[in-house]
């Protein structure tokens, strides 16, 4: 199945049945899925929007009515669905967002890219706010990281951006859905709109004038933050056991670097990979921890350098660290990225 | 005695913070009649904008959702789809619904979407102190067209409700105003039927009412309401100006 498919596929398997979109390349195969899949449920609506910022101001409203609601876009897009993203972060709203990031800045070009890293980490849009971020790196776990978009985003009420590429976007492989989860593991939604039935009407907004009141929101959103960072982090290792030489990659770019250190393996060089599968929380105290240990950190990316700089922060001047980048759209092959790792190994004498 | 008047259920007892004459008031009131007389409290959602009536949560006792600036009709079309049994209705004023808005608009018409604008016009910005809006006519002082609207400058003033009621979706939409006890009247009603026109499921709804705005205009509200009267009117024509139920009869 192609990875689009599968994201819409996994999407209406947890039990989404509102997508809202506007169409850009390379993410289309999701609204053309979610089109015809939730045409033939009962219960499903699909709406192609005027722009994506009425699509994402759709899912505001869609989740304020207490449905699992998803909308995806790519770079360009999602720049613009950044109000909304705000709006939800601050009114405490689930919701999943999917980027399939292409070659920016501008318009720049539709292949495969991870330059909108520091947009989906650090927030976005305005105010003081982060998104739970998962990286998938295969269509296996394009599907398993959906569904599991949709818990997260309903037991901490708030924002999960899928941040893939074109790359995963486009490519096929074989796929199984995991059991659907589990939606009761969810927290009752006694928040909603849904006409005040025997109760006082209820407000969901985010306008709080008195600075006193707005600051106590914003705690309240960072202690939130601090139980996902605590409780959330995901990553993966590979041969790290011996690792005198850490990679550190996401996504698209972690399948490149798996299959460099394979090579360099090969060579006798102890090289280990370390995948960072959600980019916000970051897994920073592992690194950390790993820095102790292993001096020679390597971190490969498919834009200019963004995850560089949390790799930077978690090892807090512990070991080198070497970074290579590809942006614009390029993706380089494990043959060119192992040639820089083994340079960078045998240099240091390790 | 027999009680001839009272505050509707939908209002709850908070004295308003709006500007002395201005119409929102006014127009939460009649909201909060129509509400009640229909017997909707139960099933109505509400969509407030940024504007001078982001705060309307305070004084009906409904649910209501927040919009961002001119978003509102979007956020409405996400309540109304997953919630198709709601009546839901937006709040606007001019600069959301007719300027950083109007895309949301237009699409949300044309895809004839079951809910209702309510479309407050009072040719400024009143929020944000004054500013000129869209509908700001020809003319107009206000804090930036301070010698006047100037056509070659700043354009013209925009009928919104006639735009959209070009739009196939749109089913019904009226302009009224809160000037004067009549008109305040035409407004209760005009509200109560794009209400029905949604539970109907005819179709896109919206009642435009010209409002005045005393503070920004630098006028008294005695004056406010003249110049509606004898100005605004001129260019924003009072009436129904899209009623798919006629034209159904006629047929």
């Amino acid at each position: 199945m192609r990875g689009n498919h599968i994201v819409a596929e996994a999407a209406i398997r947890a039990g989404c049945r509102f997508y809202f979109g506007y169409p850009i390349t390379p993410q289309n195969e999701i609204p053309e899925y979610m089109a015809e899949a939730l045409s033939k449920l009962k219960d499903g609506v699909f709406v192609q929007a005027e722009s994506e910022l009425a699509a994402i101001n759709m899912v505001i409203g869609g989740s304020m009515a207490g449905a699992r609601v998803m909308t995806s876009s790519s770079s360009p897009g999602i720049s613009l669905k950044q109000e909304g993203i705000s709006y939800l972060s601050a009114l405490e709203l689930p919701a999943v967002i999917v980027n399939m990031c292409r070659g920016g800045p501008g318009l720049g070009n539709i292949a495969p890219a991870q330059s909108d890293y520091f947009q989906a980490t650090r927030g976005g849009g305005h105010g003081d706010y982060r998104t739970i971020v998962l990286a998938p790196s295969s269509c296996q776990e394009l599907a398993k990281l959906t569904m599991e978009a949709f818990d997260l985003a309903d037991i901490y009420r708030t924002p999960v951006i899928i941040f893939a590429d074109g790359m995963l976007g486009q490519m096929m492989e074989p796929v199984e859905f995991p059991e659907n989860t589990n939606p009761k593991s969810s927290p009752p939604k006694d928040w909603t709109l849904t006409g005040a039935k025997g109760r006082p009407g209820r407000a969901i907004r985010s306008l709080i004038l008195d600075p006193v009141l707005e600051e106590e929101h914003n705690w309240k959103l960072m202690r939130k933050y601090e139980r996902i960072q605590k409780k959330e982090v995901r990553y993966e290792t590979f041969l790290l056991e011996d690792a005198k030489m850490v990679v550190v990659a996401f996504g698209t770019a972690a399948r490149i670097a798996r299959g460099a250190v394979k090579r360099v393996r090969e060579q006798g060089l102890k090289v280990g990979l370390f995948r960072p599968v959600t980019l916000w929380p970051f897994p920073g105290t592992v690194l950390g921890e790993l820095g102790k240990k292993v001096k020679l950190f390597f971190v490969f990316e498919m834009n200019m350098g963004q995850m560089v700089e949390d790799v930077r922060i978690a090892l807090g001047g512990d070991g080198d660290i070497h970074f290579y980048g590809r942006p614009g759209g390029i993706v380089p092959t494990p043959l060119e990225v192992s040639r820089i790792i083994s340079s960078q190994y045998l240099q240091k004498r390790l | 005695m027999k009680k001839v008047f009272s505050r509707p259920r939908s209002l709850k007892k908070v004295p308003f913070h709006y500007c002395p004459g201005c119409g929102h008031s006014i127009v939460h009131r009649l909201l909060a009649e129509v509400i009640d007389e229909m017997g909707l409290r139960e099933i109505v959602i509400g969509v407030p904008p940024a504007g001078c009536a982001v705060l309307a949560y305070f004084y009906l006792d409904i649910d209501m959702g927040e919009s961002p600036h001119g978003r509102g009709t979007a956020l409405a079309t996400g309540l109304k789809r997953v919630l198709p049994d709601r009546l839901v209705f937006t709040y606007q004023g001019d600069g959301d619904i007719a300027a950083i808005g109007t895309a949301e608009s237009i699409h949300t018409a044309n895809r004839g979407e079951n809910i209702t604008a309510l479309f407050i016009n009072n040719a400024c910005y009143g929020m944000t102190g004054g500013q000129m809006a869209p509908t700001t006519l020809l003319g107009q002082h206000t804090t930036t067209s301070p010698g006047g609207r100037e056509r070659l400058r700043d354009g013209y003033p925009i009928r919104l409700s006639e735009m959209l009621a070009l739009t196939d979706g749109s089913a019904y939409i009226e302009r009224t105003a809160v000037n004067s006890p009549g008109n305040i009247r035409k407004t209760k009603k005009a509200i109560a039927k794009a209400f029905k026109v949604q539970l109907d499921k005819l179709g896109f709804s919206l009642v435009e009412i010209l409002s005045p705005c005393p503070i920004n205009w630098r006028m008294s509200s005695y004056e406010a309401c003249q110049w509606i009267e004898k100005e605004i009117v001129k260019y924003y024509p009072l009436g129904v100006i899209k009623d798919v139920t006629k034209r159904v009869k006629e047929c």
